[in-house]
């Protein structure tokens, strides 16, 4: 009697029971039918198929029995000398299984507080002092205000695009804690809280928002797009996963300079879709570079759930199918992040090797401005990661149980924040856009003969009819 | 020698940084001259000599250059351009990659941004097309995405257009297509020299360069002068090369098209028309200078590329001529190009698939109102 199994048991365990049955009793399936569990999709083959598949050696009682001792010994020294290929020497076996497609079991998920933030009992992890976590939560809360009204202006048409990172503070601001400030960045594009700890204040946050004469960018790129040398955090790029193996690029750089420091590269789930994550990955084990790849797993990509972007154990298990080491954090527990990234960061430059973090955690906002979730996910599945699961509460109950912060240090820090980035916008809508001459600059390291001859043109065409010039952008 | 250049710039009372510029070319003449006691006969050298020579000199030069790409170590290079390196600077700097034009494009470009100097080998570009997105958004336009503050010196180099028999997807020219988007610098050598001295600016270049070669020119010897030798050498990036000097017809080519072009001269000095061949080095930026020059002397233009003819090299060249040089024009501009399809396999459809000879020929000879007839075979 075959028996085939499709579901959570998969393959191996089907070939296993298949032995097993044919030669202990023609009665033992039903005991591996029922031990199973999971009749839904069960296919029965012809009462003799089984004994036509193994049965030249049903009557071979000896043969039987030795087949039998390597199922229950698959390690026996005599039987499994192992054989040579390329890559090394591999034990084999004469069971034919194939790995499931899915364990039985999800890889754990490390975290340090509760929802109440209330620390696990056995969980280790390092103690913050209270300016640390102090710093750590009032970035968050900053973090998150900054959010909400740069998102209102852009509803107001004051900003023409922006990108919110609810319920991801965590990860941003606790990561960026954990971190040095050598240590270099490649975001995606939702971690401004990273930047936001190294010292990038709310009017240069604003200022590239708006794209006005201050903003680092020139006015080059659309908003939220930021970089900023000095504080060692690569400028924002559109295409997805692209900062993956310009990461693995720059930790080599890295490495032939022995510096003590990692790169930290940040990207989403819906990100190890692209090539360019797995050809990175693949690439940094092999170089064997100082690079600490964080994804901010937050179970949608636009309108893509996670279930429709891949099949495999979330990005953990990709991890270590590129022979990195790879853990899973709760992303919305600062604690933990602020941990385990600073345990990979260590390894990465001690042992220059790459780490993979994977941060479970929950896109609360939508996408973009661009962009309304509640077309495609319900709202209650929002509200629900937007209260019960939401990281600035869990922090600020751990953080408030200490006696490091009070509910009036609350709201006055946030009216504060709030009034702070409602000035920054005031103060940089009145200055001025970036002057032409910054239209033709940097295209190259010198600016050729034609860029030259253009910009003249130009020049000439405004002279000629300045009343279609536009005011607030000086010649 | 010196004397009398200084004298000449002081009387045309040049300011420094000129001055500068031609005591800097002058350099590796003088010291040839002073050091090296060199032989009235030149030097023959291949192109891939000549490209492995420039990638050992800057590497030697310069810590941090470094080469990376598919079977540039060990295999000593696919086509054998990175021949010796790797036993030379060890495996930090001559990296051999796994299989993955936008993982190691990606890489290079990561690297660039932080200060390294990567000279990335594409088997062909062929495949780059996989990288393209690197190439193109990740390093070409970055420098002035991050207004300035990343700059990205990196070379993109191999193989471009067709080789013999090699089919479509190994034989496409790129020329077009890079040559098209501004951040890029594109350089297109044909000689020896062209090789050695485009590709040391080029490794020298604060931008990202894109350097296709041909495959068939690496064997093919050329004689080199003492000048280009030096380890110090390079040629400027955005001029063009006159080959060979005329009256009647500008014949602008670059890379193997070169060679046919100047063939097809000779034939056509048996004909009474005398042909300038100029060989652009670089498609952008390109010579529009020196190219509209030229054909305010002859007044005919025929360009020449391996490339398809849409939106081609050659119709850049026409529309930089025409919007400069209109009134010079004594004929309609003929654009030699490849036939508009995927390039075939057999040998006798891949030959009519591209330029020869006999259709440069018979262009010029359009260009003067000599009647023949369009068509390759008639």
């Amino acid at each position: 009697m075959a028996i085939w199994l499709a579901g959570r048991r998969g393959a191996s365990y089907c070939v296993k029971a298949l032995i097993s049955t044919t030669f202990r009793s023609s009665r033992s399936y039903t005991t591996a039918f029922a031990s199973n569990g999971n009749s839904d999709s069960l296919f029965f083959c012809g009462n003799s198929s089984s004994a036509a598949v193994f049965g030249s050696q049903r009557f071979e009682s000896t043969k039987a029995r030795q087949q039998l001792d390597l199922l229950s010994s698959d390690d026996d020294e005599e039987q499994n000398q192992g054989v040579d290929f390329p890559g090394g020497r591999v034990a084999f076996t004469s069971e034919m299984s194939f790995l499931p497609e899915s364990s039985e079991k999800r890889v754990q998920c490390y975290r340090v507080l509760d929802d109440n933030g209330y620390p696990l009992s056995s969980t280790q992890f390092k103690h913050v002092s209270k300016e640390l976590a102090v710093k750590m939560y009032r970035g968050m809360v900053t973090l998150q205000t900054m959010d909400t009204t740069l998102y209102e202006a852009q509803r107001q048409g004051r900003l023409s695009f922006y990108v919110t990172s609810y319920g991801e503070e965590a990860i941003n601001l606790a990561s960026a804690a954990a971190l040095g400030f050598d240590d270099l960045i490649l975001p995606q594009y939702r971690e401004a809280g990273v930047l936001l700890w190294r010292g990038f204040t709310l009017q240069e946050f604003v200022n590239q928002c708006l794209g006005n004469k201050n903003d680092y960018g020139k006015g080059r790129q659309m908003p939220i797009h930021y970089g900023s040398n000095k504080h060692n955090y690569f400028t924002v790029s559109s295409p997805i996963a692209t900062q993956l193996p310009q990461a693995v690029g720059v930790a080599y750089s890295l490495k032939m300079d022995k510096k003590d420091a990692c790169v930290v590269t940040y990207f989403g789930d819906g990100s190890t879709s692209e090539g360019d994550f797995h050809a990175s990955l693949n690439f940094a084990a092999v170089m064997e570079v100082p690079v600490v790849f964080i994804c901010r797993n937050n179970g949608w990509a636009i309108s893509t759930p996670i279930t429709e972007q891949f099949r495999s154990d979330g990005i953990v298990v990709k991890g270590q199918a590129y022979g990195i080491r790879s853990i899973r954090v709760d992303g919305n527990d600062a604690l933990a992040i602020y941990n385990a990234v600073g345990v990979a960061r260590e390894m990465a430059i001690k042992e220059q090797r790459p780490i993979l973090i994977e941060a479970l955690t929950y896109r609360v906002g939508h996408h973009s401005t661009s962009d309304d979730s509640t077309k495609y996910r319900p709202v209650d599945e929002i509200e629900h990661w937007k209260t019960a699961r939401n990281p600035v509460s869990i922090f600020r109950k751990w953080v408030q149980r200490k006696g490091w912060w009070s509910d009036e240090e609350e709201s006055e820090f946030r009216a504060n924040v709030r009034k702070q980035v409602m000035d920054a916008i005031q103060v940089g809508e009145k200055i001025e856009k970036p002057p032409l001459a910054d239209m033709f600059s940097d295209v190259y390291e010198e600016v050729p003969s034609n860029l030259m001859e253009q910009e003249r043109l130009v020049r000439d065409t405004v002279k000629r009819h300045p009343q279609d010039y536009p005011t607030n952008i000086p010649l | 020698m010196w004397g009398i250049m200084k004298h000449k710039l002081g009387a045309r009372g040049l300011s420094t940084p000129v001055f500068g510029d031609y005591m800097q070319r002058l350099r590796p003449i003088a010291s040839a001259i002073r050091f090296r006691p060199y032989s009235s006969a030149t030097k023959q050298m291949t192109v891939r000599d000549a490209l492995n020579s420039a990638l050992d000199e800057e590497m030697a030069a310069d810590s941090d250059v470094f080469i990376m790409g598919e079977e540039v170590g060990e295999y000593q290079g696919a086509y054998k351009i990175s021949k010796g390196l790797l036993d030379k600077y060890g495996p930090d700097r001559v990296v051999d990659t796994p299989i993955t034009e936008a993982g190691f494009t990606g890489i290079g470009v990561g690297a660039a941004y932080h200060g390294l100097k990567p000279v990335i080998e594409f088997m062909t570009f062929n495949f780059a097309m996989q990288a393209i997105d690197h190439i193109i958004n990740s390093a070409a336009k970055t420098n002035y995405m991050s207004a300035g503050k990343i700059n990205v010196p990196i070379v993109f180099r191999g193989p471009n257009g067709p080789a013999a028999g090699v089919g479509a997807q190994h034989s496409q020219c790129y020329g077009a297509w890079y040559g098209s988007v501004p951040g890029l610098k594109v350089l297109v050598p044909y000689s020896s020299e062209d090789a050695r001295g485009l590709l040391k600016a080029a490794i020298r270049d604060p931008d990202p360069v894109v350097f296709l070669e041909n495959e068939l020119l690496y064997g093919e010897s050329f004689p080199v002068s003492a000048e280009a030798l030096d380890s110090s050498f390079s040629l400027p990036i955005g001029k063009a090369k006159i080959e060979r000097e005329g009256k009647d017809v500008t014949i602008t080519a670059f890379s193997k098209m070169v060679g046919y072009a100047l063939k097809a001269a000779e034939i056509l000095e048996k004909d009474g028309i005398n042909a300038e061949v100029i060989n652009l080095r670089s498609i952008r930026p390109l010579d529009r200078a020196t190219i509209n020059a030229s054909v305010r002397k002859t007044n005919r233009l025929v360009t020449v590329e391996e490339g398809f003819s849409q939106h081609g090299v050659g119709a850049e060249v026409c529309a930089t001529v025409v919007e400069d040089s209109f009134g010079y024009l004594d004929a309609p501009v003929e654009r030699i190009a490849g036939a508009d399809v995927p390039t075939p396999y057999a040998a006798n459809l891949e030959r009519l698939a591209f330029p020869q000879i006999e259709d440069v020929v018979r262009a010029a000879k359009r260009a003067c109102f000599r009647s023949v007839p369009m068509a390759a075979n008639a």
